[in-house]
């Protein structure tokens, strides 16, 4: 990593690190941990048992952290590719903000303290899913499938995808089918969601030797992936209706938003060439974002504030 | 102390290095008070406000 090496003489020479409170809080992807808060929420919410408050807000710090601190280890460890990529130059480490080394030891100091914090105020189950959730992003993904495989986003999706499976061992201390059919929903969403983007910047990728799959196997076998995945996605984005736990207006919004994203997919696999192929990327990318937040957002209100004001209806009534 | 014991090298911060150090400073010192705090907090609610009840000792 010579990139790396060149960065640690050039701010060792400056002596002492010129980083802000900001450029640490950048290494922890403050918008990937958006939605681990919320989809990891949701699996808090749609346990049988009510959580804690106190606990529930605790363990989803925890939560958050844990997946910010794999966001520091994948920023440590991907320093030298995000330098030639457009979209990640201005990262803390390739900007020369933050030294390597300490994006390193912020990363690992923050896992080791999510999980124990979690372990100690929750439960170990829900530590130990913490645990791999981080190896699974920082060490599976980061530093064996992204530059090894065209199916590294495939597999390594599955980290963005336990969040809700931790959220609800927090409270409940077991996994459920549930929270499991949240996790499918997440890991078939990711690949459109960022094939969709890598059309748009396959250069980058390639530039940087990361072997994704429209840069791999080009934009035909992309397309046709991104509609197939899709086309599954839609349906089982309903399935928590179907199954029951998931009110109907859960399975209205699911409904439409499966449609969208069909729909934007097929505009995907239609426009193969130019501006409108960029924006038909665009457009299924930003829809994807949508999608994910509408569905894990119903599921937030519908189990959180909409089933607290029943609760308290049913106690004024009685 | 000798006269041949090794000098200590004093690094002279720039006005830019030695703001970033006090606000990292800053940030850790608050992160520190939250977790206390927070571990506190969940402790008092995994007890029961009935620990807080003199009365119950």
């Amino acid at each position: 990593m010579s990139f790396v090496s060149e960065q640690e003489d050039r701010l060792s020479a400056a002596g002492v690190s010129t980083a802000q409170p900001g450029d640490y809080l950048a290494l922890l992807k403050p918008r990937v941990m958006s939605l681990v808060v919320l989809t990891a929420l949701a699996g808090m919410l749609i346990a049988p048992q009510p959580s804690h408050p106190v606990i529930g807000f605790a363990a989803l710090l925890a939560i958050a952290v844990g997946a910010g601190a794999s966001g520091a280890l994948n920023m440590w460890y991907d320093a030298d590719i995000d330098a030639l990529m457009g979209r990640t130059s201005l990262r803390p480490i390739p900007a020369g903000r933050v030294l390597p080394g300490e994006a390193l030891a912020f990363g690992l100091v923050l896992s080791a303290l999510s999980v124990f914090t979690l372990g100690v105020l929750a439960n170990w189950l829900s530590a130990a899913l913490l645990a791999f959730t981080i190896f699974f992003y920082a060490v599976v993904y980061t530093m064996w499938l992204k530059r090894w495989t065209p199916q590294n986003i495939v597999i390594g999706g599955a980290a963005g995808a336990f969040p809700p499976v931790v959220g609800y061992a927090a409270v409940t201390g077991s996994v459920s089918l549930e929270s499991l059919v949240l996790f499918a929903i997440i890991f078939v969403w990711t690949p459109p969601h960022f094939w969709a983007l890598a059309l748009v910047k396959s250069e980058d990728y390639a530039r940087a030797g990361v072997p994704m799959m429209p840069n791999a196997l080009g934009g035909d076998r992309t397309r046709l992936e991104i509609l197939v995945y899709s086309l599954v996605l839609a349906p089982l984005g309903v399935a928590p209706w179907l199954m029951g736990f998931a009110s109907w207006v859960y399975g209205l919004v699911a409904i439409a938003g499966g449609a969208a994203m069909i729909h934007y997919a097929v505009g995907v696999w239609r426009a193969r060439e130019g501006e409108a192929a960029r924006k038909a990327c665009m457009s299924l990318f930003g829809a994807s974002i949508l999608y994910l937040f509408a569905l894990f957002i119903e599921l937030v209100v519908e189990n959180g504030p909409a089933q607290a004001l029943a609760r308290l209806a049913q106690s004024i009534v009685s | 102390m000798s006269a041949d014991a090794p000098r200590t090298e004093i690094v002279q911060m720039t006005p830019e290095q030695a703001k970033s150090r006090r606000a990292r400073n800053v940030a850790i010192a608050l992160a520190i008070v939250a977790l206390v705090v927070l571990f506190y907090v969940v402790t008092i609610a995994k007890l029961g406000l009935g620990v807080l009840n003199k009365g119950a000792w």
